[in-house]
């Protein structure tokens, strides 16, 4: 049997190597492509098998042992956003393969991206953390600005505001190895003491990743990113790369920084989370066209995974961190289903402008159905992740007694509901007619289908999802 | 010590001028200063310590070679988005959209 440790390394490797032949070679570029995605869902489903059954584990690369060496970590929590970014990956593509459409350097930004969020998740080392965020950052820039038009001040502003967020976190990891000498997660940890020069690092740190999750009120940047990328994109940034940041928060606030937890900061991310479930849910609701709808949506689905840092302390903690993890996986299913569908029926009618949309009729039946079974697990409908999800953060914050967190998840989930509804009430209009070449037709939308069947039947694993994030409840990492 | 403060400094600056700048390139040349302020401060640490810290020095040349990518980028978006217009100076609206 081949190593674990082996294929978490085949799991940033194989991209990057991708990368490289689709740039030499672009006209065997679909062909790598999907030999990197069959290799990477092959891996991220090894690894995740293997943290089931031995727990995760931490390696140091080339046998070099901190704090000279740098380190990689796999647990319940990065092993579950390994194989969520292998499976968008490899649906996003399968779309753009059958959209068809021939620009250059796509294919290299796309696994190079892909390489990037899977480092992302599995290093344990702040400062190569930082050299992985703005390789995504790079990666997403480039993908956001090939839409061209309207998408480029688009993709200028999200590069602004990523490299600011990315500066202000170097800045915060500069003042961290000042303090303590250390780089590794693990190291600072064991010696963080909650004095001024660490609170300083640690909410620079924050700061910065709260910009680069776009984050309420920091989120200005990514409806326009988001909604003017070309579908596939949109899919993967709405899907993964705020997830990346949102792990990167979580993982280093449940880790190093656990020993600056305390009520403040804990109402301060509770509020910032509320805020933006509210303020991007009543945005959502006054968006005309479909794909900004989405992205607003992606504002305030964000700010119910921000809930538990306020949650997943004292009591009820556990129920709570598998609640949020699994909120997200079931979120980037979806939301990544939700784009894919809302690009073929764009593609079908030539614009996603939602007044003026037709119902389900022939050509849109199939991207109708995934929006349809996507936006249920978004709401949270059993036996949808997001159920699953949000049934888990209930209980917890009901074992806490967190009444306001309670109140907070509800109206968030009703918000959620109203867009939802709004949306889906265009699919029983009258069916418009399709121009026969418009749309990529049913394997177009299979992708999507497939992502959003996946959302819905996240909450049938709950069993297999508990075991596999049992073994990482806030220490966010193997000791 | 000096220079730890001066870091600090630089760091106001570049913070200022891209939140104030309306220029696109001076937007581009705030972040640069910005960096090189935490690179500044990286390396009066590295040069407090006793004996000399490397690792510092390791961050940041890693961080210059991250930095002139990022610069390229953001020029070569700066030259797409200007290409049409003819100017490159943002009109004030452009930024609020």
């Amino acid at each position: 049997m081949i190593q674990p440790e082996s294929l978490v390394v085949l799991l940033v490797g194989l991209p990057l190597l991708g990368a490289i032949l689709t740039f030499v070679y672009p006209r065997a570029a679909t062909a790598v492509t999907a030999a990197c995605a069959a290799g990477m869902l092959g891996a991220a489903s090894g690894v995740a098998y293997a943290v089931m059954v031995g727990g995760g584990w931490s390696q140091d690369l080339g046998g070099w042992a901190p704090p000279l060496g740098i380190g990689w970590q796999v647990d319940g929590l990065s092993a579950s956003l390994l194989l969520l970014t292998a499976i968008v990956g490899s649906a996003g593509a399968a779309h753009r393969a059958v959209e068809g459409l021939d620009q250059p350097f796509f294919w290299p930004l796309w696994l190079f991206l892909w390489g990037a969020l899977n480092a992302l998740f599995l290093g344990a080392d702040l400062f190569n953390l930082y050299v992985a965020l703005e390789v995504l950052a790079l990666a997403a820039v480039a993908l956001i600005a090939m839409a061209g038009g309207g998408a480029l001040p688009a993709a200028w502003r999200y590069l602004l505001a990523s490299l600011l967020g990315s500066t202000v976190y170097l800045m915060g990891v500069a003042l961290l190895y000042g303090r303590y000498g250390a780089l590794d997660l693990g190291l600072i940890a064991g010696a963080l003491e909650p004095d001024l020069p660490s609170a300083l690092g640690a909410g620079l740190i924050c700061l910065g990743l709260l910009l680069k999750a776009a984050v309420f009120p920091l989120h200005f940047w990514l409806p326009s990113a988001h909604g003017r990328a070309p579908t596939v994109v949109s899919a993967a940034l709405s899907a993964l790369v705020v997830a990346a940041a949102w792990y990167l928060l979580v993982r280093l606030w449940f880790g190093p920084f656990a020993g600056l937890q305390g009520p403040g900061p804990d109402w301060l991310f509770g509020l910032i989370g509320t805020g933006a479930m509210l303020w991007g849910g009543l945005l959502a609701l006054v968006q005309r066209r479909l794909k900004m709808l989405i992205a607003y949506s992606t504002v305030s689905q964000l700010g119910f995974g921000l809930l538990v840092i306020p949650l997943a302390v004292g009591a009820g903690a556990e129920s709570a961190w598998r609640g949020a993890v699994v909120l997200v996986l079931a979120h980037g299913l979806a939301k990544a289903g939700l784009f894919l569908a809302a690009g073929s029926i764009a593609r079908a009618h030539g614009h996603d402008r939602l007044d003026a949309l037709g119902g389900m009729g022939a050509g849109v039946v199939l991207p109708w159905l995934a929006l349809v079974l996507a936006g249920a697990s978004l709401i949270g409908l059993p036996p949808s992740g997001g159920f699953l999800g949000k049934w888990w953060m209930l209980q917890g914050a009901l074992a806490a007694g967190g009444w306001v967190w309670v109140a907070a998840i509800l109206l968030g989930t009703l918000l959620t509901a109203v867009y939802v509804f709004r949306m889906l009430s265009v699919v029983i209009r009258p069916a418009a007619p399709v121009p026969p070449a418009g749309g990529g037709g049913l394997p177009g939308a299979l992708p999507a289908f497939v992502l959003a069947l996946l959302a819905l039947g996240l909450g049938l694993a709950a069993p297999v999802l508990e075991h596999l994030l049992s073994g990482d409840a806030m220490t966010g990492g193997p000791a | 010590m000096i220079y730890l403060v001066l870091a600090g400094v630089l760091f106001v600056i570049g913070l200022h001028g891209l939140f104030v700048a309306r220029h696109l390139l001076r937007k581009i040349l705030s972040l640069n200063v910005l960096s090189a302020a935490v690179f500044l401060f990286l390396v009066a640490l590295a040069r407090q310590a006793e004996p000399l810290d490397s690792v510092p020095h390791a961050i940041v040349l890693t961080g210059i070679v991250v930095s002139v990518s990022t610069t390229a980028v953001a020029l070569a978006l700066l030259v797409r988005l200007s290409r049409p217009r003819g100017n490159n100076a943002a009109p004030a609206g452009k930024e609020s959209r």
